[in-house]
């Protein structure tokens, strides 16, 4: 991993590449740690370690406790994501429609758990409490795209998709 | 002018509204058509998704139901063109169709402009009735005036709890700074539940004008919505929305040309069901741990960065342009003794007509599960609805002819919660709603009280202990007993109602719970280690792709011929059920 990391070393200083200059506008402003974390995430894909101690500088919060910040919010990864996310839903209409059933053939297609990657890096599978998309229920998006009333079946066919699409 | 409009909400989006509308545009452009193509939000029929209104010539509303791009042309030609309305597709229109009575029982206050208007325009939500209640407040009435007028509709907190909103305001406006905040709580986090996200999604006006409203009445200058990440569409409407106001001079400096000003600025949550809690919303602002911390001081004497700060959900702030509008006394009289005015739902599961309604309180659940979303889907029966989420509870069929109203339904143990309705039939094992809910408390337990970190961990466990046939006698009172602990010793609303879905459950399904344990069964057939697995041989297609899926090795049988499970063997996963495409394999 280490050739892809977002970031070199300058001297005794760690320079991030590529950070989007929007970040800067929260200096300054009390509040702005989740706002910078979401930033670094939205540029990353998640948050590398680099960007903690970046974000500590300007917030002026120990790196200790924005690593607590983090781990406390589910939104925030640590690690990469694959080329597809896939989330699962598991609200409440999705449970009672069979989403556990979904998540095992998920499981069983792609031989990785929640919350794992692929090796090939590219499927990472989440579950999510809801997506706010109950009558389609069971429902999984990957990336942007809604994938509603799925079966067994359906599941596959679109997993295939996504192989076959590259 | 003829309009084509596409309900484009997230439910809609998810059903593909978007191809739709690009279908429409392409067609609309290439045959030249002077037609309008608009969008709208979420006008809860999430059924008939997707939805497209189409306005024809002679001013004629027609609602079109399950559009897919291919019947865009068809729609294009038959009822633009030659001015045929396609009325087998037509789910509302001038003529009566039978999902009618989807909206003959509803009353639409906060929904008021959704699905009716496009979102993205600000001058559609002025045309609707926009901002005319901000004029009225700022330029009619004193803030204690407004405040008299929130509490003499009686309107009470939209978010669950049900606190009087308008004695709420009293207290943010006595309290004593010189600073204070308006927020908007909108981190709507219960599974099954999607009102706030339509409401911002379809009507992000009402909710900013209601904010603005508080914010004369109470003092305050600066307003903040906390919203979920997971709602991109309603945090990028709301963006919009804020932008236009700022524009039309209704957000910043000399407000409507008095001397108030008000801002409101976003602020997206990051994944955390307790920061619904206020206490711990306030935290996550500020950029910490949202952890809740002990009441009182309450918000409204001492909140955000130490100062006087009122919070509100979004339906509640969504009611307030109405009641300045109609009068405290005409959404008053709606309604039963304890509670007024009207609550909308986000209805799920397996009801024939799952969507977003509002109805006045009082109502029956046997109304809305029977006339609005009418009946169970598969001709089977009704055996429950969960209200309130994860800290509601569940409320069984025979108490169908309760009322809608804070009072009634906090006595069955449930809660009116904000507003998700999950409606069971006999095919959903009540245990395992029990134990779905308490994984996703103690999931989202923060981790501060003891009893609310383990004492939910503890009952989980016994929980699946049940539903793997490990049960024991003494597990119901020890439930019961660990859930009372929980319930007193928590310092938050998380913790104090995290044991509801397993009190209701058990209170009035206490049976189906003994079943599981004394006779080791499933009566829903939902627990996979307490079913057994066949393959029904006359189904079965010799694919042989069970038997791949097993993990132990017990499905047998030549290809292309019936397979079979040998039941010693067998671990009772559930991995075929999932795996086989033709039905075949069968449970009990």
């Amino acid at each position: 991993m280490k050739a892809s990391e977002p970031w070199e070393r300058a001297g005794d200083k760690i320079r991030l590449q590529g950070f989007n200059l929007e970040l800067w506008k929260y200096e300054g402003e009390p509040g702005s740690l989740i706002p910078l974390l979401q930033a670094a995430q939205r540029d990353y894909s998640y948050i590398p370690e680099a960007a903690i101690h970046y974000i500590s500088d300007i917030v002026g919060i120990p790196p200790a406790q924005i690593y607590g910040v983090i781990t406390f919010y589910t939104q925030f990864r640590l690690k990469p994501l694959g080329k597809y996310l896939l989330r699962i839903c598991n609200g409440t209409a999705c449970h009672v429609n069979g989403s556990k059933l979904m998540g095992q053939v998920i499981e069983d297609e792609l031989g990785i758990g929640v919350g794992q990657t692929t090796e090939d890096g590219f499927f990472t599978v989440q579950s999510v409490a809801c997506l706010g998309c109950c009558s389609l229920s069971p429902v999984m998006v990957i990336n942007e795209d809604t994938h509603g009333r799925l079966d067994p079946r359906k599941i596959r066919k679109i997993l295939k998709s996504y192989q076959s699409a590259g | 002018m003829k309009q084509v409009i596409v309900g484009m909400a997230t439910c809609g989006l998810s059903a593909g509204a978007q191809k739709v509308y690009e279908k429409f545009e392409e067609v609309i452009r290439e045959k030249n058509l002077p037609v309008t193509l608009k969008e709208t939000g979420c006008i809860g029929m999430c059924y008939r998704e997707v939805l497209v209104e189409l306005q024809d010539g002679d001013g004629q509303n027609y609602l079109y139901g399950e559009v897919t791009p291919e019947r865009v042309g068809e729609i294009v030609e038959s009822h633009l063109l030659q001015n045929k309305p396609l009325l087998p597709w037509v789910v509302r229109g001038p003529h009566p169709t039978e999902d009618d009575s989807f909206f003959v029982k509803q009353k639409r206050i906060v929904l008021r402009n959704c699905g009716h208007i496009d979102p993205n325009s600000i001058d559609a939500s002025i045309h609707a009735g926009g901002y005319h209640a901000l004029r009225k407040a700022l330029l009619e009435y004193s803030p204690e005036k407004v405040i008299d007028e929130v509490t003499g509709s009686q309107l009470r907190g939209r978010g669950g709890a049900g606190f009087p909103t308008g004695v709420k305001w009293g207290f943010a406006r006595r309290s004593a700074g010189d600073k204070k905040y308006v927020i908007c709580n909108a981190d709507e986090g219960d599974p099954g539940a999607f009102m706030d996200r339509s409401v911002l999604e379809g009507d992000p006006h009402s909710v900013i004008e209601g904010m603005i409203i508080c914010g004369y009445a109470i003092g305050a200058k600066e307003g903040y919505i906390y919203v979920r990440a997971e709602y991109p569409k309603a945090i990028q409407r709301l963006r919009q929305a804020i932008a236009q106001a700022e524009e039309r001079g209704f957000l910043g400096e000399n407000i409507l040309q008095t001397d108030f000003r008000f801002r409101i600025k976003i602020k997206e949550g990051a994944g955390a069901f307790v920061c619904g809690e206020e206490t711990a919303l306030i935290a996550s602002i500020e950029g910490r741990r949202g952890n809740p911390r002990l009441r009182p001081p309450f918000p409204a004497v001492s909140g955000l960065w130490g100062k006087p700060t009122n919070i509100n959900n979004v339906e509640t702030f969504a009611n307030i342009p109405w009641i300045i509008l109609n009068g405290a006394e005409a959404f008053a009289s709606l309604g039963t003794d304890d509670s007024k005015g009207t609550k909308v739902f986000a209805l799920t599961g397996k009801i024939k007509r799952g969507g977003l309604v509002e109805v006045p309180m009082g109502i029956t659940i046997n109304e809305i599960i029977y006339d609005i979303c009418s009946g169970m889907r598969e001709g089977k029966q009704f055996k429950a609805v969960q209200m309130g989420g994860p800290s509601g509870g569940c409320i069984p069929a025979l108490m169908g002819q309760i009322q809608i109203d804070y009072a009634q339904i906090t006595k069955t143990g449930a809660i009116m919660g904000s507003g998700g309705m999950v409606v069971m039939d006999e095919s959903t094992c009540m245990v395992d709603v029990a134990k779905f809910f308490l994984n996703f408390t103690q999931n989202e337990s923060c981790g501060k009280c003891v009893f609310c970190r383990l004492g939910t961990k503890r009952m989980l466990e016994i929980l699946e202990r049940i539903t793997e046939g490990k049960g024991k006698g003494s597990d119901l009172d020890l439930l019961e007993d660990l859930a009372q602990k929980v319930r007193e010793t928590s310092l938050c609303g998380l913790g104090q109602t995290a044991p509801n879905p397993v009190l209701t459950t058990l209170r009035y399904f206490r049976q189906e719970y003994e079943t599981h344990i004394f006779d080791r069964k499933c009566p829903a057939h939902v627990c996979s280690p307490l079913l057994t697995y066949t393959i029904l041989p006359n189904c079965c297609t010799g694919c042989g792709r069970c038997a791949k899926s097993c993990p132990a090795q017990a499905i047998s049988g030549e290809r292309k011929e019936p397979h079979f499970i040998q039941p010693e063997q067998c671990v009772k996963c559930g991995r075929c059920f999932a795996s086989c495409s033709f039905g075949a394999v069968f449970k009990d």
